[in-house]
């Protein structure tokens, strides 16, 4: 299941889990300024990012922005790895 | 430097601890610095309060005011949780209970003065917007938010309800349903989230939200500030009853061993998300 997107050229597409969690990756990679080589699908991301709670919410809202998912954050509770974020927002699309 | 033009000047510019305004072409801006998220404790209640009564002299030559933050986490995490409970622990429980009822009577008086004030206000948002940080822009006529602005009432996570007239504000702009959903679930949204349920107006891209508050103020400026006035009054009724049953709501379940307990658990929480239940 997913949410059709539309791509420059006006081809639609629907992301894969293996896609989100790409772009996941990307996206951490570029806002918190980390290499995106550095980053693996089942890392923590409170350490790898070395984030506190504030800085998760900015990464909470880019990832809802991007995906334009909504995201309760108690479906979050407990997830510290990007695979298992990935499948929350994969859910939703 | 004459007297009365010294008391003017006085009135329309001042750069406190926690916050810092000035009056400019009819514009006041009201800056929220304090570190970490603009957390409201004593020190910017006071200083909460020596704006509230520059307003009244600044409102004459003013058409419109912008709230905004300064720091980068956000807008306002709210009350602050930490001396909320380092004070009720230090006294006794009815001397607690007084000095929390003491404390929302006050910050009611702020916030309803801006609520009510004849000239359009503006809260202009960015990242964390929570709690009284909230109830601050809901007591503003316009919410300009930035794409990052998140918006959460948490208060229910701590045993409590929102203190700052959140509850009666959001009512009076937002269906009930989606009232009881962000109250009952405590769950934080983003910015578009917050327009789409009509409680933000504009949504700008990173950065842009004292910008676009700013050229939102300058078109303000072009109408007739009698009208503006009268139009603000007639659309925007001051929910004064239900005000006065929060402070009374809020302050029974303030009495509850459960609030210390929460309070105790998010002020010593290592937790990486503390603002989850």
């Amino acid at each position: 299941m997913g949410v059709l997107r539309f791509a420059q050229d006006d081809k639609a597409f629907m992301n894969t889990a293996e896609q989100t969690l790409d772009e996941i990756l990307t996206l951490a990679a570029a806002h918190f300024k980390v290499p995106r080589d550095k980053l693996r699908p089942d890392d923590d991301f409170f350490k790898t990012l070395g984030i506190d709670s504030l800085q998760t919410l900015d990464l909470l809202t880019k990832l809802e922005n991007h995906f334009r998912v909504e995201l309760p954050d108690y479906e979050l509770q407990g997830v510290s790895d990007f695979r298992t974020l990935a499948s929350r927002i994969q859910a939703r699309l | 430097m004459h007297e009365a033009e010294a008391g003017s000047r006085a009135a329309s510019e001042c750069a406190g601890s926690a916050l810092s305004w000035t009056l400019s072409d009819g514009v006041i801006e009201l800056a929220l610095h304090r570190e970490p998220c603009n957390e409201l404790g004593s020190a910017s209640l006071v200083e909460l309060e020596k704006f509230s009564a520059a307003l009244e002299s600044m409102q004459a030559e003013a058409h419109a005011l912008i709230i905004y933050s300064k720091l980068k986490p956000g807008f306002c995490a709210g009350a602050d949780l930490r001396e909320l409970y380092h004070r009720s622990q230090a006294i006794g429980k009815a001397e607690a209970a007084r000095g929390v009822r003491d404390f929302l009577e006050r910050i009611h008086r702020v916030l309803n003065g801006i609520d009510a004030a004849p000239l359009t206000t503006i809260a202009a948002v960015h990242g964390v917007t929570f709690g009284g940080g909230f109830e601050l822009a809901l007591a503003c006529d316009l919410i300009i938010a930035d794409k990052m602005a998140r918006f959460c009432f948490p208060e229910l996570r701590l045993g409590l309800i929102p203190g700052f007239g959140g509850i009666p504000r959001l009512k009076r702009d937002l269906g009930n349903a989606v009232v009881r959903d962000l109250l009952l679930t405590g769950r934080s949204f983003n910015a578009t989230k917050a327009q789409q349920i009509g409680l933000v107006s504009q949504v700008v891209g990173e950065g842009e939200v004292l910008r676009a508050a700013r050229a939102t103020a300058a078109q303000l400026g072009k109408f007739d500030r009698a009208t503006a006035t009268a139009a603000k009054k007639f659309i925007k009724p001051i929910p004064q009853e239900e005000l006065r049953q929060e402070i009374d709501i809020f302050c029974e379940l303030f009495a509850r061993p459960a609030v210390q307990a929460g309070l105790r658990k998010f002020v010593e929480s290592a937790n990486a998300q503390p603002y989850l239940p």
